[in-house]
């Protein structure tokens, strides 16, 4: 090995602990990288996979019942290349062993075995005889929630009766990916199956014999999918057709969607962060060692070492405290990549999961990790490149120092001695200690980023359970039922009190904009479930009027006194106009909201409910679920008590992990900065503080000066903190928001002050590990070494 | 005496400091040759280690010219000079400048690594009599073995020119005569062209010629008939 390359190794490791500082830094942002794009790009590759194999279709439709023989003439639309028709249907279920109803989403299986289209793969068993009636296979999760093999029996109302089905195997489908349930905003495989059962007796069992009530389809290479759909809604408007839609707006599909977009911005959002402050904490470390080995670098040339070979030196050295951030990164992105792909596992159905972190994402990694090493260390490198030999081996000039503005202005607040050296230093390097600011309001702007997910979800918590949705439990039926239904509910044991409420599907136009939505409508005084502001105040939709959700409507460019085409869908087709007369924030969901007397008005019928809203005794809640489960008509129930506990877990555990990485990676930041920062200083004043010392300032007073001026800066730091930090959680509540739901940005008092908290005992702790330097020093030494 | 080596023809140095021009060198004609030990004697800030330094391509002359051999150093560019430095010249420093990272050995490898004919850093160190402490570090030895690495550092290219600047300046006496002892070793046994900076006026007693300066000036170029050895040196 070459002499100046053992040189190399030897600073490093002399170097160590700041060079760990960095490393850690730039593992970070490595790590982040490494597992959110190696995720995002495991989960698009994984789903495109199953989605090929599988023949995910393209564009999917229900309605109310459709004559076999329109198969035909959907078949013909231009575009499309395979129909598939099935019956599908909502039913309650019992299960030996559980208390509470679950429901099931039947769907047909054709007579030839499985479907052509979103062709589920068996899992486990055989499929059942096509003309066995009592024969289903379920989705694997919900099997595996009840502990279900082949063989085992459960009963599902089909049709007012109740009958006993046996599974003889367990399926995936990649039409549930995420298993959702309706209602639910969370899958729950034990209060939510998939079943799947022979065509015949599924049609007999919902009265489709000789129809069908769902298409899928798969578009040829090329097609128009809005034009296909166009087409579809015609053929189907007079046999109740709710509106086709597309890959996009497929509840399961879209899940991943949002999921794929929150591991994007995560990737392109906090890396960056880390990789800027590996290159300000390289730059600043290296400058100083380049300032310290002066004489050194003189030598190097005066002994034939060329301008190049003495920059790529330190360009080396920065080199290596890359590779050592690169190799933590690797090591802890491919840990909690692997940790996020089980997650991603129980949280995702997948037959399969295809993760390989690519070669490319970790050269990726590792070639922006060199780079931003080598950014930091082009500087110094550079300045080292261009030291001439005969000045380098002179001592270098003092600072200039010389009374300017700022020294007019200091010299008026008549500070003490120490308290002007602080300031003093942090104005002559103005950019260094900019930088500093910077690094460690980073540290505080990814503590309150994290935080605030927890107060924005707590926040959408209290709105959608507290406020709005009051109620226990949903009850929603089969068809649409006269409101006189809810007498028979409220004789129902446990039920303290019942609502009805009423939803239309509709596709909702203004100007070229469309989406298809659900109108909710609600009784006069309804109190279970209210549309409510962000001020809690609750909103009242006037008649003749609709009430949109703000994300609706800057979807549709919509503000309140424009007009709405509103084209229902299902049974009640019409088209109405309506203004639009108020707007309102919900975070989940595209609603709309219109008066339920206007609803029923505009149809001319007899006031009608959908779903029914119930308070229940806990007292009397198993005798209720006993008589719900034998219930005709009852399409469902969503236990919203049961979900509001499994958010609010959920929650409670993502946060504490999430929490647990943040406060990790501002320490790490904070620690990064402030050390080095700190020992940078130590080394360039070890002289003037030593003087001090001799002059006879105390230990204390010559490490508050040390100290005095990293606190200075990291106080600082703190507004500035809290401006980036909302600057960074307004771009994440942007990138989180999808159609499904919205995240508000919610920062709370609390969490800056935690933030900062957190922050100034990090940068404490840092700056005391260097005051033990300080402490330890050699005067005598010190005052004697030639800078 | 032989063939000249170095030949200077007014050279002038100017440092610019923004508020003041400080003329280091004011018009320096010097011929050095081949093989003799020349001592440039002064006093601090006469501009002796600035002649030195653009003797060795480590700085340029504001004016006049510089020649090593036929080579008109003025005109290299900054890539011939690192070439001339690594081809030709030892240095020698008054603080030693080894790196603290690097053992003896090493520290003599730094230059062997990148010259031409090197002699192995073993041999370089036993001729300056370090045979035994090739391992140690620079925080391991006395001044005096510091420098001796520092010469074997110089040496181990072969160099034609040996260039001193104060090399006992750090040292007490007997430290440095042994110092002393190892340079002119070298220049007897391979004829080594050595420059000597002091501003230590006894130890010129060594020197071939003695040329002494002041205020940037070459005041007196003297020829010693009888030469004394290191060791009868006393100061």
């Amino acid at each position: 090995m070459e002499a100046i390359d053992i040189k190399l190794l030897r600073d490093f490791r002399r170097l160590w602990a700041q060079a760990l500082a960095i490393a850690l830094v730039l593992g970070c942002g490595v790590a982040i990288f490494l597992t959110s794009f190696g995720m995002f790009r495991a989960l698009e590759d994984t789903r495109a996979a199953y989605y090929e194999r599988n023949r995910f279709a393209d564009v999917f439709v229900t309605a109310r019942r459709v004559p076999g023989h329109m198969v035909e003439a959907i078949a013909a639309i231009p575009g499309v290349s395979t129909v598939e028709t099935r019956v599908t249907g909502s039913v309650v279920l019992d299960i030996p062993g559980r208390e509470e109803t679950a429901v099931g989403l039947v769907i047909s299986l054709p007579n030839g075995g499985l479907s052509q289209l979103n062709r589920p793969v068996i899992r486990s068993g055989r499929l059942p005889d096509p003309d066995a009636a009592d024969r289903v296979m379920v989705n694997a999760p919900f099997a595996l929630a009840h502990g279900f093999g082949a063989g085992d029996v459960f009963s599902a109302n089909l049709n007012g009766r109740k009958r006993p089905l046996t599974i003889t195997g367990t399926v995936l489908s990649p039409e549930y990916i995420y298993t959702l349930g309706p209602g639910a905003l969370m899958p729950d495989n034990e209060g939510f199956g998939i079943i799947w059962m022979p065509e015949r007796a599924a049609a007999a069992a919902f009265d489709m014999t000789g129809a069908f009530n769902s298409v899928s389809m798969s578009l040829t290479r090329g097609a128009d999918e809005a034009e296909v759909i166009d087409r579809l809604d015609d053929l189907l408007e007079p046999y109740g057709g709710m509106g086709a839609y597309g890959r996009e707006q497929q509840v399961s599909n879209s899940f991943i969607d949002a999921e794929i977009a929150s591991l994007r911005s995560t990737a392109l959002i906090l890396p960056p962060v880390f990789f800027g402050i590996t290159a300000f904490l390289v730059n600043m470390v290296l400058g100083r060692i380049i300032a310290l080995e002066r004489s050194q670098i003189g030598l190097l040339k005066a002994v034939g070492y060329s301008n190049w070979e003495v920059c790529l030196h330190y360009l080396l050295l920065a080199g290596l405290v890359a590779v050592a951030g690169i190799v933590l990164g690797w090591a802890v992105g491919g840990w909690l990549a692997h940790a996020l792909a089980e997650l991603y596992a129980d949280f995702f159905d997948f037959p399969f999961l295809i993760y390989r972190v690519s070669y490319d994402v970790y050269a990726i990694s590792a070639a922006i990790a060199l780079a931003s090493a080598g950014l930091g260390a082009a500087r110094a490198a550079l300045s080292a490149a261009r030291l001439s030999p005969a000045v380098a081996m002179a001592p270098p000039a003092p600072p200039r120092y010389s009374r300017n503005l700022f020294d007019r202005m200091l010299a008026a607040l008549r500070l003490s001695q120490p308290a002007m050296m602080i300031l003093r230093a942090i104005l002559r390097w103005p950019v260094r200690s900019g930088l500093t600011v910077l690094g460690l309001a980073l540290a505080v702007a990814v503590m309150v980023a994290a935080t605030f997910t927890e107060d924005s979800l707590d926040k959408i918590v209290d709105a959608a359970f507290f406020q709005s949705n009051r109620q226990d439990a949903i009850l929603y039926f089969t068809e649409d039922k006269p409101i006189s239904v809810l007498e028979e509910i409220r004789r129902l044991p446990g039920v303290m009190a019942v609502e009805g409420q009423y939803y239309l599907s509709a596709e909702l136009r203004h100007g070229h904009r469309e989406k298809q939505i659900a109108l909710e409508a609600r009784p006069e005084g309804s109190d279970l479930a209210r549309v409510v502001d962000e001020r809690g105040h609750v909103v009242v939709v006037p008649e003749n009027a609709l009430v949109l959700t703000r994300r609706l409507a800057t979807h549709l460019d919509a503000r309140p006194g424009d007009v709405i085409e509103v084209e229902f869908q299902g049974d009640k087709r019409q088209t109405n106009e309506l203004p639009v007369a108020a707007l309102v924030t919900q975070y989940f969901g595209l609603g709309a909201f219109i008066d339920y007397d206007t609803a029923n008005r505009l149809f001319r019928q007899a006031p009608q409910i959908t779903m029914a809203n119930i308070l229940i005794d806990p007292r009397h809640e198993a005798d209720l679920h006993a008589r719900l489960k034998d219930m005709p008509g009852l399409a469902g129930t969503v236990m919203l008590t049961d979900t509001r506990r499994s958010f609010q877990e959920t929650i409670a555990e993502n946060v504490l992990i999430m929490n647990t990485i943040y406060v990790t990676i501002a320490v790490l930041i904070t620690v990064g900065v402030a050390y080095n920062g700190a020992r940078v200083q130590l080394s360039e004043r070890a002289r003037e503080l030593a003087s001090l010392r001799i002059l006879g300032f105390t230990r204390g007073e010559v490490s508050a000066i040390l100290m005095g001026e990293t606190v200075v800066l990291a106080l600082a730091a703190q507004p500035v903190g809290w401006l980036l930090g909302w600057g960074i959680s307004w771009a994440m509540t942007e990138g989180f928001t999808s159609d499904l739901y919205a995240v508000p940005l919610v920062l709370r008092p609390a969490t800056f002050a935690q933030a900062s908290i957190v922050v100034l005992v990090a940068c404490l702790g840092a700056v005391l590990l260097v005051r033990r330097r300080l402490d330890r020093m050699d005067l005598v030494a010190v005052m004697k070494t030639r800078e | 005496m032989a063939w000249p080596i170095f030949r200077t023809e007014g050279v002038t140095k100017v440092y610019d400091t923004g508020e003041v021009q400080v003329h280091a060198l004011a018009g320096v004609d010097l011929t050095l040759f081949a093989g003799e030990l020349a001592v440039l004697l002064g006093p601090s800030g006469s501009g002796k280690s600035t002649l030195l330094n653009i003797l060795g391509g480590l700085d340029r002359a504001s004016s006049g010219h510089v020649w090593f051999r036929d080579t008109d150093l003025t005109a290299l560019r900054e890539r011939g000079l690192t070439r001339f430095r690594r081809d030709h010249v030892g240095f020698v420093f008054q603080f030693y400048n080894l790196v603290p990272s690097l053992s003896a050995r090493e520290n003599v490898q730094l230059v062997t690594d990148v010259a031409r004919e090197p002699m192995p850093p073993e041999e370089a160190l036993g001729l300056v009599g370090l045979s035994h402490r090739m391992d140690h570090f620079p925080a391991e030895m006395s001044g005096g073995e510091q420098q001796r690495v520092a010469i074997a550092r110089a040496i181990a290219k072969r160099p034609e020119v040996l260039l001193c600047d104060e090399p006992t300046g750090a040292l007490d006496s007997k430290t440095g005569i042994q110092v002393l002892e190892a340079l002119k070793d070298i220049n007897d046994r391979f004829g080594t062209t050595t420059v000597v900076i002091t501003h230590n006026a006894a130890i010129r007693k060594m020197a071939h010629r003695v040329v002494r300066f002041q205020d940037g000036r070459i005041t007196e170029v003297e020829v010693n008939e009888t030469r004394l050895a290191p060791h009868e040196i006393v100061w």
